[in-house]
């Protein structure tokens, strides 16, 4: 029988011959990521074994992934102390892949896996943070998970109970064009699918323009699949996630491309032309709420944000800069900039991105998830707007529930910051 | 037999449920207080113990769409509260199976604050207008976790199971 993607690898991971949507399944898991959430796990996990007399060790260290992102620097007391019990597991169990508040390794999760090669084709990935869908840019099978169920795939090395999901196929086809890119396709299908449309389904994504898309570019879609409510994002890897895994993520190691057969089923098929897309703006307070940018231009922006694991990578930084180079914030906006990891702070800074953008009058930021989720840094004022390249613009994201997020490109958002009010980077370039 | 406490539309995210400012609070003994914190008259009618355990909260699709936070769910389960909603997002789903929260899929569910809601596996009855609705079955596979009393203790069965081997 003809499979899916995402069914050859649960397949795979399962010991099955074949398996298709709505079979329930309990696939190995090859990687389990968490970030701060993790004292939650360790908690969960202890619960598991207590009265039990089995002394609680992780079923494989060597396949946690521990980042710290969500509030780097801790924002307080109770922070610092959830860090130093996970950094205090992670030496007893000698936890492999841990990355703690760090210059040179530190980042967000979602720009660390794929960065340092701990993602592959055709994996089972489970992470307990919603956007882990993200890692289905190289092929695997990445999905979110609450703090309890890690706790159970760290005891049993599974995923329990996992039904097989139905797929929607994406095909891509078309050429960008200028300052038209990933975020505006993502942005397009989620205000055509709803925030819901994808629900308990993994979105699949093809066409000429996915097979040209940069591993950069394919993180982005991936990321935000989870807004329409899908399980997974999945791109089929190719030479292009080889090309990425070999001279970004330093592989060396064989690497098994997984692809779906040409006959597989799907539940529905979506055709996208991206020849004629304009900028795409997500309205409050919803990510489906999505508006071409003409539908919004002029209105007045406190806060631009620049960054996270949806577009805080080099390309994302690099479209940024060079559309302020030389030009200044608008008066009355502020700009935060904050780059997907350490590694990317290091090229940004090389390239002369980072003056770029302090010239400009934007403030750099150390990596992580920053403002995105309104927990430690870059708060709203009351009646204040936002325009962010993050992925969630729910009433009170940013952390006050009387501002609005819009979200946004990396070039409309350093389009905006010159005039301070949203704009159409087509036009501001010129 | 719960009074319907606070009716919501669609995508109600755990944005609203959990603020994120709260995540660094993670006990189930603790998130209950930091419930709807953003919505002042909710969180206080539910620290303050107003509003009666076993209440319900009705309400539109996509409920507890976003983040995978688990607190959203831990901190409904604290004042024992059920959820009545014509669709919920897979996340919020598997963690409410996974901690017990109570949830009941009815998509064509019709309620007024106020209104008393007789919750069974089948069919949601409001007493208070005599409408019967009918309730979105579980995934069976998922029945296994509830029939262990949660997550916790169905996988500290099976380290059980496995130990004995």
């Amino acid at each position: 029988m003809p499979m899916t993607v995402v069914e050859k690898i649960l397949a795979r991971a399962s010991s099955q011959t074949e398996v298709r949507a709505g079979d329930v399944v309990e696939p190995r898991v090859d990687l389990a990521m968490s970030h701060e959430n993790a004292a939650l796990v360790i908690n969960q996990f202890q619960e598991i074994y207590a009265g039990t007399g089995i002394e609680p060790k992780p079923w494989d260290p060597a396949r946690i992934a521990i980042i710290f992102d969500h509030r780097v620097p801790a924002e307080s007391p109770k922070t610092a102390t959830n860090q130093k019990k996970i950094r205090e597991f992670v030496t007893a169990q000698a936890i492999g892949k841990f990355h703690d508040v760090r210059g040179d390794v530190g980042g967000i999760c979602h720009q660390i896996l794929p960065e340092y090669g701990y993602v592959r084709p055709g994996q089972v990935i489970v992470g307990t943070d919603s956007h882990t869908t993200s890692h289905g840019a190289l092929g695997a099978f990445s999905f979110g998970i609450g703090a309890t169920e890690m706790a159970s795939a760290w005891a049993l090395g599974v995923a329990v109970n996992i039904e097989v999901p139905s797929t929607i196929k994406v095909v891509v086809s078309g050429e960008f064009p200028d300052f038209v890119g990933p975020k505006d396709l993502i942005l397009h299908l989620i205000g055509k699918l709803t925030a819901q449309g994808a629900n308990f389904r993994v979105l699949e994504f093809h066409g000429e323009t996915i097979r040209k898309m940069s591993t950069s570019g394919r993180l982005v879609i991936c990321n935000m699949s989870v807004e329409a409510g899908a399980t997974s994002g999945i791109v089929p890897s190719d030479e292009e996630t080889l090309r990425y895994l070999r001279e970004e993520a330093s592989v060396t190691d064989p690497i098994e491309l997984v692809v779906p057969d040409p006959d597989a089923a799907y539940e529905r098929v979506i055709e996208i032309d991206v020849s004629e897309l304009a900028p795409q703006i997500a309205c409050p307070h919803t990510v489906d709420n999505v508006k071409s940018v003409d539908g919004v231009t002029g209105k007045k922006v406190h806060q631009i944000v620049i960054g996270s694991c949806t577009n805080g990578r080099l390309d994302d930084l690099e479209i940024a800069a060079e559309i302020l180079r030389g030009k200044k914030v608008a008066q009355g906006t502020r700009m935060l900039v904050f780059p997907a990891s350490g590694r990317i702070f290091a090229q940004a800074l090389t390239k002369g991105l980072i003056g770029d953008f302090m010239k400009a009058g934007a403030v750099v930021m150390n990596p992580g998830c920053g403002p995105c989720l309104g927990v430690h840094e870059g708060a709203l004022g009351d009646g204040e707007t936002a325009l962010s390249t993050t992925n969630r613009n729910f009433k009170g994201r940013m952390g006050n529930p009387n501002s609005e997020v819009f979200l946004c490109s990396p070039a409309v958002a350093a389009a905006s910051a010159i005039t301070g009010v949203i704009t159409d980077p087509r036009k501001e370039a010129n | 037999m719960g009074k319907v406490v606070a009716l919501f539309g669609d995508d109600i995210s755990t944005d609203v449920i959990y603020p994120g400012r709260y995540m660094a609070t993670v006990l189930p003994s603790e998130t209950p207080q930091f419930a709807f914190a953003n919505e002042k008259e909710l969180n206080k009618a539910l620290t303050s113990g107003e509003i009666p355990k076993g209440s319900v909260l009705v309400a539109g699709n996509n409920f507890g769409c976003g983040s995978s936070r688990e607190q959203a769910v831990s901190c409904l389960v604290g004042y024992d509260l059920a959820v009545v909603a014509k669709g919920i997002a897979r996340i919020f789903l598997q963690n409410s199976i996974n901690l017990g929260l109570k949830i009941f899929i009815v998509p064509e569910i019709e309620a007024s604050e106020g209104d008393e809601l007789e919750l069974g596996l089948e069919a949601v009855v409001n007493n208070t207008t005599g409408k019967t609705f009918a309730v979105e079955k579980l995934p069976a596979a998922r029945q296994a976790i509830i029939d262990a009393g949660g997550l916790v203790a169905y996988t500290r069965k099976r380290v059980l199971e496995a130990a004995a081997r």
